[in-house]
């Protein structure tokens, strides 16, 4: 074992004996996200760099602490990405962090969530062994898929030490659209394009204007540009990567900021805030002013076929996520006794009994 | 021999018409598609509804009965082998579509649905699901899930696991559990990610919600022919190098190619050392384009022949060959062993002459068949089992191939599960402290270990006994001690 990671093993190992509770931390880029974080900091960022990148194999590997800027800026200029497109939330975001939060951005509908292109984890678990899951091959079904599993585990399972992810080419050609439209009958618009073979990439609507983006081969774009009309959005890179960072205005203020992430076809349903809705109709922002009913939102998320998550602002002491049903409540606790037997790791970042 | 009172605890569980006991009845279930193992069960179950699974599991949890799932039994690693003491639970009953939703995409099963099946229901709304394993006409979704299936266009759509939404299963005790939902993401642990793959160990899966895919408009296939492997591996790198992720990848050895081409007249050179198939699929300006892109990287990498599918009676045939590559190849062997390592690209060279040494030192004969995009390898050991010592033959050179796929950084099962096939070799690729997660993994679930007990994560006391060195960081123990 590496010496930092033999004094970070040794780290966790004594945590474990005297109970010390430890947050586990990168760059601090998502330190907003979650409940909110307890115990001593443990920050990750002195295990970094590119471990592995053969842009031929299709896959990636880091050390944990290496920033995301730094992996995306390598992966462009052998023409590949991260299909998910991250969100960073900040300079400092690094990989271990970005597994550990679990977040996609605008491709997830049709490029796969993070947890689609993990293909391997090294990880220290609460007992401060070192731990492989996974590899880096594409195709990998010896044992369980816990690799997979540490995707939006908030470091409730164990430190991230090493991650390897499938990368993807960049697309040939990419161009944004923009329509006028009123929230109804842009998710009728988006249900319908759902179902067609179109080299949709992202989508936005807000107020009055539905946004799209089409990535693919010259071909495919300038066909599907012809089909579908609209207007052409200038510098759409810009738009996609501010909505992306939520950066811009429909985010901006004080307040309490929901994320519902429900089957696309959910109907518009006014729920007391300005809505700005993401992947297909998949996943619905929602700013508040005044405090909402949380009871409300969760309601409508499940009848929805989904759930709503309060994602920043507002009292997380009534809980960030949505509640667990009791038998799978009881799966999580076991599995977090089994990964960190002392429950010092991040403990209630994801839930209170975890 | 059935106990009296199991038998009629599971009598009452699911009724007369869902409960075998008859040898003769048990017979069929004695193995699944690896036939090299067999085990008559003590009874079969075929429940009706869930309600007859949850039924069935509390008997068996009550009187600490093993219950093996099953699915059309198609499995390649005898995941679904019955337990000597055990009672199989066949989800073949269990076949109905519960809803399409054309607009979301998704469509609501019973793991008992053929994963053909459930393509042909929605095709009426230019849908499809896309992982398309060559045993499709036959397998289970619930035994796709269960061993995270892939299928010749999981390259560009994804493995199972990448098209599956929703799970609902059964647990040991009863208990009802739901991962996943109709949304794109769910709260807590990605536990769908651990159900994918699960090899029947977590829960009964009893429903599904997959994630449907609008059919392409057009599918084009180009078949390349290589006088030389190196080339034909060099070739596919370059082509995921050009950026392109074609909708398949597939490539084929000579011994493999000729028995295909004696049994379906694909078509295929004969003379070649090996083919390429590599199918673009979208709209037809799309194709076109990367058609003409992969062209050009073929001829660049030396193939001595390209031909582009015409038309789709052409892209069929094309497809025909390399879809029955594993009856084929049974037609020119009394038995064959199909092994399913996977390795990272560029070893290919490596590893295909290995297997060819291997294959010199154990004297028995080897065809290829490769999901060559993502790297995972189907060498097919042919053997006779009626000649004594044959099939333990087959069987350590098949381990050896494993060993040597790890050694290369890469992996002993990419879409056939562990079941108990490969039972050994998960103590080469794991350490004590990963198996020992595993096992923490599945008592998160099934605390009681009833669940296909002995499959797919072998106890420390078997490694111990098959005396298995753990190659980590890709190096052996051993290294100085020759292997080939
Ligand atoms: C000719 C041939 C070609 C094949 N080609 C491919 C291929 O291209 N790609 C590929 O990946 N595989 C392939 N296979 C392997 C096999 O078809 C797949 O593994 C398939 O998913 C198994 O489905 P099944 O319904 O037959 O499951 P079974 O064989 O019945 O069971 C498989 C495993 O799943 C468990 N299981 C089944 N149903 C459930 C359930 N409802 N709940 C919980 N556990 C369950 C069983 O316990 C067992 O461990 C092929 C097999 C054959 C014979």
């Amino acid at each position: 074992m590496n010496d930092l990671l033999k004094s970070w093993s040794e780290r966790l190992r004594a945590a474990r004996e005297t109970r010390q509770e430890l947050e586990l931390r990168g760059g601090g880029s998502k330190s907003f996200y979650g409940q909110a974080p307890r115990g001593e900091v443990f920050d990750t960022r002195a295990y970094r760099g590119l471990i592995d990148y053969a842009p031929t194999e299709l896959v990636i590997t880091a050390r944990c602490g290496t920033p995301l800027a730094e992996i995306e800026q390598t992966m462009r200029e052998a023409g590949q990405m991260l299909a998910f497109e991250p969100p960073h939330y900040g300079p400092g975001a690094t990989l271990g962090g970005l597994l550990a939060a679990g977040l996609s951005g605008p491709r997830r509908p049709y490029a796969g969530a993070l947890r689609d292109y993990v293909l391997g984890v090294r990880m220290l678990d609460g007992k401060g062994t070192l731990l492989r899951f996974g590899g880096q091959v594409m195709k990998n079904v010896a044992g369980f898929d816990v690799s997979r599993v540490l995707a939006g585990s908030m470091g409730t399972l164990g430190l991230i030490t090493e991650v390897s992810l499938k990368a993807a080419p960049l697309p040939v050609a990419e161009l944004s659209l923009r329509f006028e439209s009123d929230a109804h009958a842009a998710l009728d618009q988006l249900a319908r394009w759902a179902a067609q073979p179109l080299p949709i990439s992202a989508t936005c609507h807000q107020g009055e204007v539905l946004t799209l983006r089409l990535s693919g081969a010259q071909a495919a774009v300038r066909a599907a540009r012809a089909k579908l009309g609209g207007e052409e959005v200038p510098a759409g890179a810009n738009f996609w990567s501010s909505l992306r960072e939520q950066t811009q205005a429909f985010f901006a203020g004080e307040g309490e900021l929901w994320r519902l992430s429900v089957k696309p076809t959910a109907p518009y349903t006014d729920l007391g805030a300005a809505q700005l809705i993401e992947w297909g109709g998949a996943l619905r922002w929602l700013r508040f002013v005044e405090s909402p009913d949380p009871v409300l939102l969760r309601d409508w998320a499940k009848a929805q076929g989904g759930h709503a998550t309060l994602f920043r602002g507002g009292h997380k002491n009534r809980g960030v996520f949505q509640p667990l049903a009791p038998a799978l409540l009881q799966v999580h606790q076991r599995l977090k006794r089994a990964f960190d037997p002392a429950g010092v790791l991040n403990p209630g970042r994801l839930y209170s009994e975890l | 021999m059935l106990e009296p009172k199991l038998f009629q605890d599971l009598m009452a569980a699911v009724g007369a018409q869902g409960l075998l006991t008859e040898p003769e009845d048990l017979r069929p279930y004695e193995c699944d598609g690896l036939s090299a193992y067999r085990q008559v069960p003590q009874a079969v179950v075929l429940p009706e509804d869930e309600a007859q699974v949850i039924a069935v599991l509390k008997v068996c949890r009550q009187a600490k009965v093993p219950v093996v799932p099953r699915g059309a039994g198609t499995g390649l690693s005898g995941g679904a082998l019955p337990h000597a003491h055990g009672v199989v639970l066949s989800l073949t009953r269990l076949t109905r579509i519960l809803n399409i939703d054309p607009q979301a995409c998704t469509a609501v099963v019973q793991p008992g649905v053929r994963n053909l099946a459930i393509s042909e229901a929605v095709a009426p709304y230019g849908l499809y699901y896309a992982p398309d394993p060559s045993s499709q006409i036959a397998c289970t979704i619930g035994g796709n899930v269960a061993e995270n299936s892939g299928g010749v266009h999981c390259l560009k759509y994804g493995l199972t696991v990448h098209n599956i939404r929703r799970v609902r299963g059964v647990l040991i005790n009863g208990e009802i559990i739901e991962v996943g939902n109709e949304a794109l993401d769910a709260p807590g642990y990605d536990l769908l990610a651990a159900l994918n793959g699960s090899e029947g160990l977590l829960a009964v899966i009893t429903e599904i919600t997959v994630k449907l895919t609008p059919k392409p408009q057009l599918a084009q296939c180009v078949l390349a022919a290589f006088d030389d492997v190196v080339k034909a591996g060099t070739a596919v790198s370059n082509i995921i190098a050009a950026g392109i992720i074609p909708a398949g990848l597939e490539m084929m050895d000579q011994a493999a190619t000729r028995a295909v081409e004696d049994f379906v007249h694909a078509g295929y050179p004969l003379d070649a050392a090996s083919i390429l198939l590599c199918e673009s699929d979208g709209t037809p300006e799309e194709v076109a384009e990367e058609i003409e892109r992969v062209t050009k990287v073929l001829e660049a990498a030396g193939a001595s022949e390209i031909r582009v599918s015409r038309d789709e009676a052409e892209r069929l045939k094309f497809w025909a060959g390399r879809k029955a590559a594993f009856p084929a190849v049974g037609r020119i062997t009394p038995d064959y062993y199909c092994m399913d390592g996977t390795i990272p690209r560029h070893t290919l060279p490596e590893v295909l002459a290995g297997i060819e040494a291997l294959s010199k030192e154990y004297g028995l004969r080897c065809a290829n068949v490769f999901h060559a995009g993502d790297g995972n390898l189907h060498p097919l050991i042919m053997f006779d089992a009626n000649i004594p010592g044959e099939l333990e033959r087959a069987e350590s050179f098949g381990g050896r191939i494993l060993e040597l796929c790890v050694r290369m950084g890469g992996t002993i099962t990419g879409e056939h599960g562990v079941g108990i096939e490969k039972i050994n070799q998960m103590c080469v690729q794991f350490s004590r402290e990963e198996l020992e997660a595993f096992h923490a993994l599945r008592d998160a679930f099934d605390p009681y270990e009833l669940l296909n007990p002995g499959k797919a994560i072998p106890t420390l006391r078997r490694c111990a006994e098959f005396g298995a060195m753990h190659v980590h960081h890709h190096e052996t123990r051993f290294p100085e001690l020759p292997r080939f």
